[in-house]
């Protein structure tokens, strides 16, 4: 993984030296071989690689080259941003998806079913950064209100930095949601086909207790893969969106750092969201065995 | 063919309207010159931040480019983009895919460990990385966003191959002496043809999305080709709020596509893979 990473990165023409110099207009060959060695770079890639692992390993992360810092130091503040974002995003794709399609399963071929279902997919084909755009541009035109331009810590103003999250995550959310409904509205129509759920009819216990005890609790596995896999896209879809709304996340930072050349940055944050992603991934393969004692006992 | 087409268009009619949609796209992309009304990239300082109207039907930029012309060409780009790097990756992916699955055994496991690796990032997040190393430029975006689809393809067409491989056909074939590449190509190949289209269709509008994204971001298609992503950049926002038309239509455009695009895929799949259907 890491010399995938490190490789992508390596392929790009142009390093930081050239463009800090770019900008100045006047380049002097002596002063730019100080600093490329100053930060490194002029050592073989082999080199650059072995230190850069070393760097992960101690937990420091190497040193941007823009801000002379260490990495670490610099992508540690911006974890929260992302990550309140990334969970207000999911609770609003699980709150919207799960229900809508179990609803939709229930009605199935009604035209609510077919209306939840166009606007699903809706969902899922518009750009979440435009969507973003869009909402803002709502309210500034029904409501006046203009968002503010500059993060608003939690300490600051509770509202403004609600506010501030759920904007960006209603639009994230939005998308993720999306899929999620397709995966449940799939899954409950399949359960719902089964013999249990037939007898739990038979025993005359009520539609809502059926629906969401029985049908909904085995359907949870796949529900639970999906939301697990959508986690992946929704730190993509963040990309962009963090964009939009002038969060300080990692994501956002991302796209500066890929912009500015500074490979250590880009390379950490890279890898930081890969082992996200596995992380992830593991989480909910330990669900499994949680959700479902079939999944314990077999394995 | 036709009534296959007449019944696909009676059983699937949202699926026909998506490839309606697709079929607009295409034909609004082939005909770009006739059907503008501006040159797409001349700027106008007379008429900078006009509204629709007349003159300019869906409203001028801050440059005094055409909205609707611009919008009409930046089908070129986005589709090609978009049809190109699906391709591309989806027959790379299917051939590592369907080689993999055949040959099995050592090879299968590593290049599967491969993919797993390639797969671990989210499609944006590595498109967006590709797309920086390898610098702006039309055969670059369509690189870096064919890369990502790379693994999603090999996994489709390899879970197709293990089951096709056993059949007592492929087993036939063998006993007659046939070699293993004309075997995989010839007799095994043909029968991932459906998944293979689903897995394009349903490819197809993530690969448009994520151009736009790459082009919003300033790392997609270069000036001065109009792409759609690139008309909501970071300069159209900086207007909207005067001129929600700047950020309005290119956003629709791109919607649509998309929407048709996953409404024709999703009709594809439950015509041709029976055992989805629903999902």
């Amino acid at each position: 993984m890491s010399i995938v990473i490190f490789g992508l990165m390596r392929l790009a023409p142009g390093n930081i030296v050239d463009i800090l110099f770019g900008s100045a207009g006047y380049v002097n060959e002596a002063d730019k071989q100080l600093i490329m060695q100053e930060l490194g770079i002029d050592r073989p890639i082999w080199v650059q690689y072995l230190h850069w692992l070393r760097d992960i390993v101690s937990g420091e992360m190497g040193k941007s080259y823009r801000y002379d810092l260490p990495a670490w130091q610099i992508i540690k503040p911006l974890i929260p941003v992302t990550v309140e974002l990334a969970v207000i995003s999911t609770v609003i794709a699980v709150c919207l998806g799960v229900p809508a399609g179990v609803i939709s399963a229930v009605r199935q071929d009604t035209a609510l079913d077919y209306g939840l279902r166009l606007l699903s997919l809706a969902g899922l084909s518009m750009p979440s950064f435009w969507l973003g755009m869009v909402i803002i541009l709502t309210l500034v035109a029904w409501i006046g209100w203009i968002p503010p331009v500059t993060y608003v810590p939690v300490t600051e103003n509770l509202p403004i930095h609600l506010v501030q999250f759920l904007l960006p995550g209603l639009a994230v959310g939005y998308r993720s949601s999306a899929l999620i409904m397709r995966i449940t509205r799939s899954t409950v129509l399949e359960v719902l086909r089964e013999d249990y759920i037939r007898t739990a009819w038979a025993k005359g216990q009520s539609g809502r207790v059926v629906i969401w005890r029985h049908a909904l609790g085995n359907a949870f596995l796949p529900i639970v893969t999906v939301i697990g896999i959508e986690f992946a896209f929704l730190i993509g879809g963040l990309v962009v969106t963090e964009t939009v709304f002038n969060l300080p996340g990692v994501a956002r930072f991302l796209v500066q750092a890929i912009l500015w050349r500074d490979y250590p940055i880009v390379q950490n944050l890279v890898m930081f969201i890969a082992i996200v992603v596995i992380l992830s991934n593991l989480l909910v393969d330990l669900l499994y065995g949680w959700l479902d004692p079939r999944v314990r006992f077999a394995g | 063919m036709p009534t296959v087409l007449g019944r696909f268009c009676r059983k699937k009619p949202l699926g026909a309207a998506g490839g309606a949609l697709m079929l607009l796209m295409v034909f609004t992309a082939v005909l770009a010159g006739p059907l503008s009304t501006h040159d797409p990239i001349a700027t106008d300082a007379g008429h900078t931040l006009a509204p629709p109207g007349s003159r300019h039907w869906l409203g001028s930029d801050h440059l005094g480019r055409d909205i609707y012309s611009r919008i009409i060409h930046g089908a070129r780009v986005s589709l090609i983009v978009g049809v190109v790097s699906t391709l591309f990756g989806s027959v790379l992916g299917g051939i590592i895919g369907l080689l993999s699955a055949y040959v099995g055994g050592k090879t299968d496991l590593l290049s599967q460990r491969l993919l797993d690796i390639l797969q671990g990032l989210p499609l944006l997040v590595l498109a967006l990385v590709m797309s920086a190393a390898l610098g702006p430029s039309l055969t670059n975006v369509i690189i870096a966003i064919s890369v990502p689809i790379i693994p999603r393809a090999a996994r489709v067409i390899r879970s197709s191959v293990l089951s096709i491989r056993e059949m007592q056909y492929v087993e036939a074939a063998r006993a007659l002496g046939l070699g293993h590449l004309r075997l995989a190509f010839r007799h095994v190949m043909p029968n991932t043809i459906g998944p293979f289209i689903v897995l394009t269709t349903a490819q197809l509008g993530s690969a448009v999305l994520v151009e736009a994204s790459l082009s919003f971001l300033g790392l997609g298609v270069p000036e001065p080709y109009p792409s759609w992503g690139r008309m909501l950049s970071v300069s159209a926002a900086e207007y909207a709020r005067n001129a929600p038309w700047l950020v309005l239509f290119p956003g629709i455009t791109i919607s649509l596509a998309v929407f048709g695009s996953n409404l024709l895929g999703d009709a594809l799949r439950d015509t041709l893979d029976p055992r989805l259907r629903g999902a």
